[in-house]
């Protein structure tokens, strides 16, 4: 184990779901540029760029922290830098959520955090600490598909399967924001996800159809 | 026709096959499986996350790898020091030109050899060193501490400046990678005898594949014996270029790809990663995993590459085609790859014309080799091809559904007039138009017209000279005693649905459900040797080779059932899961044969025969597309698509439809948003992310896709009937979408990609 020297985890408070989010991609490549990783504490704080750290920690020093991945704690040893989506496939064994860009771009590592869906290439692990993480496998119940899942196989929401994962997660954050979405809607709310063998079509059928079953 | 199919030359006939199959003749109308919306034997995987591909392999002990690229278009490496790199925390070894051990010769398709990390970098990302260490983060830490001396040289990324006397040369002896000419009939004399003759030149800017898997593998080595998990489309290929530059025998390396996450002929072959990994894995006697950045993979994983086009065609006022004359440039890149490959296949062969002439000229360019792309050459070809026949349409006054009517060959014309087997191409133009409601579409486009709101509809037809398919392939089916399957081939699942459509056939002729049947497929190790799932063939390559093991398989079943029976093997006939005769009185299921029972399975091997002589197979295409074009944005809104296609028999409708609309969605990206940059001053790519290399998303797509299939089974293609399907379905796209943007507009764009700034550039030079 290694020491460690961070004392409060970042706990933003949960009635503001979108806040959190104000850790913005400037100031978060402002920081990994500086070669270390600025830790602000509370999340007004962090939405501001011009808020004052209250520590410092290199950026790959380990740290101890716990994840709630699925409903289940995980606690992990993570260089401050990693992302969400390294410790969930490398560390945890958890690969649903896949690796296509590392910058955004693409929404293939797309999981839930606190429900809204999430690029976890773009999400430190050290954020996501204290939050409510689900990945595809969480939808699952044992070995039965969760209603997106079953929607996406039943539609062939899919060819190569890859952003797969990222689109159903996609899709389930949508529903649980809007259990009733219209055609645009759906179009709109899978826009963040991109599909290279172009099955969204079939997608927009099976975010439909899931909706249908989950309203029953 | 069976009949006329022959042994493959120096394949002996395997003793199970024997007798099997030879008169065996495609399904007729009845089937219970075969034809159906079936959701794939492998969806659970591929929704619930439990697929493991291969960039989500986890091994005991892995290391990860990363590689540094030559970051100029042109260079020559004068020194590397990775000495500071060696030393960082967690890695283990750094690659390079400065271990020899490690660095063995390439050759980019074979016309210049080299080494791996080659002195002469002769474009942006090839390889000059690598590292492997702990985590993927410490092995980047690591590049960016190698200090590489780098002699920058002139460097030319446009083809046709590098055309031009005085451009810098690629490779000493000038620029030109190849010519290639055809000609048939008297161009002259064709182009005298019409009565309207147009000219125009068409570019097409180079697309690039990036699949959402980038391409890479993980490494393993026991003893002397490679392992590789690799996202590719063949295993087998990937396997003997390793063999190959690693001077290993073929037994020594084995290739694993289950999944693959998207490839597009991008992952036919493999590149220096998989070199790289095994070297860097038998260096550290660990696990390495390497797969590129998504900028690497734009910088070196593929591209269709750019074509500039000149269409000359005459034409008679009944709609007769008089000539073709047709002259493509294409670019290889920086080493000889196909840089016009097909490029001139639709003008010479998709419709009727005596007088054709072609010539191509494929260029060096410092750029990464060009690839394979879904319908290379096609692509590039239809754009061009299918813009003229709207602007003779046009200028005869005719209905450009009408104009392709009136030339609809009987044969392969770029293939000695070899007959088609089916009137595929008519059949998709005149179905396709009457269920996308064409004439009516078309003649109430104007009245749906609104000030700047344009609507306009188009169409595009294709053929594809490779969906027939052929040997070799070997595919083995076990049946077990409980009348369930095994089913083993080596042909990956590249997204197409390849694994559900083979379960089909099985399920269809054992009358078991296609969940029944377990596949193995795609590992060297295990499986059957098949070529890469790529060209549209591997429906037609594969599906008459599982179809032959199961009638091996039935044979034997015919056998036991004579025997247990006291009936002779004549009355005995196969009735879904069952056996009767012919006289209905006695009926037994396959799994109460008592030898079966005993022996525990029995074994049929498959083998791809040839195709019949004489008749080309080919499968057909048509695209209608209706557009609204906004004249003060420059936005084009799709908003319907049609894909008509006639490919033999449909075998599962679900993944057919599927691959419609993905060739739709990638020919939208072709006509629409996709588009490489080099930059003039640096050569350097420009949109090497998706942010700035725009693929369509969800709000680019038509709101409605219809599939029309042709309903036909081509009886002389092979014992399934069925022909390829994954080109065809985007050969016609971006050109369909260009004639309707052209019926909207009463004016054309000749260069993709269509975007708001292209099209509002040619509106506001129209109004001025």
């Amino acid at each position: 184990m290694c020491p460690r020297k961070r004392k409060p985890p970042v706990t933003p408070p949960a009635a503001n779901p979108d806040g959190w989010a104000g850790f913005t991609r400037r100031a978060f490549i402002k920081t990994w540029s500086a070669g270390t990783l600025t830790l602000a504490v509370g999340h007004n704080a962090m939405s501001s760029e011009t808020a004052q750290p209250d520590e410092t920690l290199a950026a790959d020093e380990p740290v101890q922290l716990t994840l709630d991945v699925n409903g289940r704690p995980h606690a992990v040893l993570v260089e401050p830098r990693w992302t969400l989506l390294h410790v969930l496939r490398e560390e945890l064994g958890l690969t649903a959520a896949k690796s296509g860009c590392e910058r955004g771009e693409c929404g293939a590592c797309t999981v839930l955090i606190d429900d809204l869906p999430r690029y976890a290439c773009l999400t430190l692990a050290l954020e996501a600490e204290g939050r409510r993480i689900e990945t595809a496998e969480g939808l699952m119940d044992g070995g039965q598909l969760g209603q997106v899942q079953a929607s996406f196989m039943k539609e062939d929401g899919l060819q190569c399967g890859y952003c797969t994962p990222g689109q159903i997660m996609a899709a389930e954050g949508l529903l649980r924001q809007n259990p009733e979405p219209t055609f645009d809607e759906i179009r709109r709310g899978m826009s963040g996800n991109l599909c290279r063998c172009g099955a969204y079509a079939s997608i927009f059928s099976a975010v439909a159809d899931a909706a249908t079953h989950r309203k029953g | 026709m069976a009949d006329n199919e022959t042994d493959i030359e120096g394949q002996p006939r395997i003793a199970p096959d024997a007798g099997a199959a030879d008169d065996a003749r495609p399904w007729g109308e009845q089937t219970r499986v075969v034809g159906n919306r079936r959701p794939r034997v492998d969806a659970w995987e591929r929704v619930s996350g439990a697929a493991v591909f291969p960039s989500d392999l986890v091994l005991p002990g892995m290391l990860h790898a990363a590689v540094l690229g030559s970051p100029h278009a042109n260079a020559r490496v004068t020194a590397i020091d990775t000495s500071r790199a060696e030393r960082m925390p967690g890695v283990y070894a750094v690659i390079s030109r400065n271990t020899p051990e490690a660095n063995p010769d390439w050759d980019y398709f074979s016309a210049h050899s080299g080494k791996l990390f080659y002195d002469h970098c002769r474009f942006e990302g090839d390889a000059v060193a690598a590292v492997a260490a702990q985590s993927p983060y410490q092995a980047h830490d690591a590049l960016r501490a190698i200090q590489v001396e780098y002699e920058i040289l002139p460097f030319v990324s446009d083809e046709l400046e590098a055309l031009k006397p005085g451009a810098p040369e690629v490779h000493s002896g000038g620029n030109r990678a190849g010519t290639q000419t055809y000609a048939r009939g008297n161009i002259e004399q064709g182009f005298s005898e019409a009565d309207l003759v147009l000219e125009q030149r068409y570019r097409t800017a180079s697309e690039m594949h990036t699949p959402l898997e980038p391409h890479g593998c993980v490494a393993r080595w026991d003893g002397d014996s490679l392992t590789v998990w690799e996202s590719t489309q063949g295993v087998y290929a990937v396997q003997s270029k390793i063999a190959d530059v690693l001077k290993l025998p073929l037994s020594r390396v084995r290739v694993i790809g289950h999944y693959v996450g998207g490839a597009f002929g991008s992952k036919l072959r493999t590149d220096k990663y998989a070199i790289i990994a095994a070297l860097l894995a038998r260096r550290v006697n660990r696990p390495v995993k390497l797969f590129m950045t998504r900028e690497q993979t734009l910088l070196t994983q593929g591209n269709r590459p750019p074509a500039t086009m000149t269409v000359k065609a005459g034409v008679k006022k009944d709609g007769t085609l008089t000539a073709i004359q047709f002259s493509g440039i294409g670019a290889s890149g920086a080493y000889k790859a196909g840089g016009t490959s097909l490029l001139d296949w639709l003008a010479k062969d998709l419709y009727r014309c005596a007088n054709v002439s072609t010539e191509l000229t494929d260029v060096y360019i410092n750029a990464q080799p060009a690839r394979p792309f879904r319908a290379p050459g096609y692509v590039q070809c239809s754009w061009a091809m299918e813009q003229m026949m709207d602007a003779l349409a046009d200028g005869l006054g005719m209905d450009p559904v009408e104009l392709r009517l009136r030339n609809i060959p009987a044969g392969t014309q770029a293939r000695d007039d070899k007959p088609y087997t089916t009137d595929g191409l008519r059949l998709c133009i005149e179905q396709g138009a009457r269920a996308f409601g064409w004439q009516e579409a078309r003649a109430a486009a104007a009245q749906h017209s609104k000030g700047h709101l344009q609507r306009g509809v188009g169409m595009a037809a294709a053929n594809w000279y490779a969906g027939d398919g052929g040997p070799p392939s070997t595919v083995i089916v076990r049946l077990y005693a409980d009348g369930t399957a095994n089913l083993n081939m080596g042909a990956s699942d590249i997204g197409t649905g390849t694994k559900t459509v083979m379960a089909m056939v099985v399920a269809e002729e054992f009358g078991v459900d296609p969940d029944a049947v377990q596949i193995e497929h795609a590992d060297t190790g295990t499986t059957q040797y098949a070529t890469p799932s790529g060209g549209s063939k591997t429906v037609p390559t594969e599906a008459p080779a599982v179809r032959r093991a199961c009638l091996a398989v039935k044979s034997q079943l015919l056998d036991m059932a004579a025997q247990q029976l006291g009936r002779p093997r004549e009355e005995i006939v196969f009735d879904g899961d069952h056996l009767r005769t012919t006289d209905g009185l006695e009926s037994l299921a396959i799994r109460e044969l008592d030898r079966l029972r005993k022996q525990k399975v029995v074994v049929g091997v498959g083998q791809r025969q040839s195709n019949p002589q004489g008749v080309s197979i080919t499968p057909f295409a048509a695209q209608f597309c209706e557009v609204e074009v906004n004249t003060l944005t420059g936005e084009v809104r799709l908003l319907r698509m049609l894909g008509s296609n006639e490919s033999g028999r449909v075998i599962n409708r679900l993944t057919w439809d599927g691959q419609l609309i993905g060739g739709i969605t990638m020919g939208v990206g072709y006509a629409t948003t996709e588009r490489r940059v080099l930059d003039g001053p640096t050569g350097k790519l420009c949109n090497k992310n998706w942010h700035d290399y725009k693929l369509p998303t969800t709000l680019d797509v038509p709101a409605e896709v219809i599939s029309e299939p042709i309903m036909l089974t081509d009886e002389q293609a092979n014992i399934v009937g069925a022909k390829g399907l994954g080109e065809p379905v985007t050969i016609p796209t971006a050109g369909a979408i260009a004639n309707a943007v052209a019926h909207a507009l009463g004016m054309r764009l000749y260069d993709t990609p269509i975007n708001p700034v292209t099209l509002i550039e040619r509106v506001a030079a129209r109004e001025a």
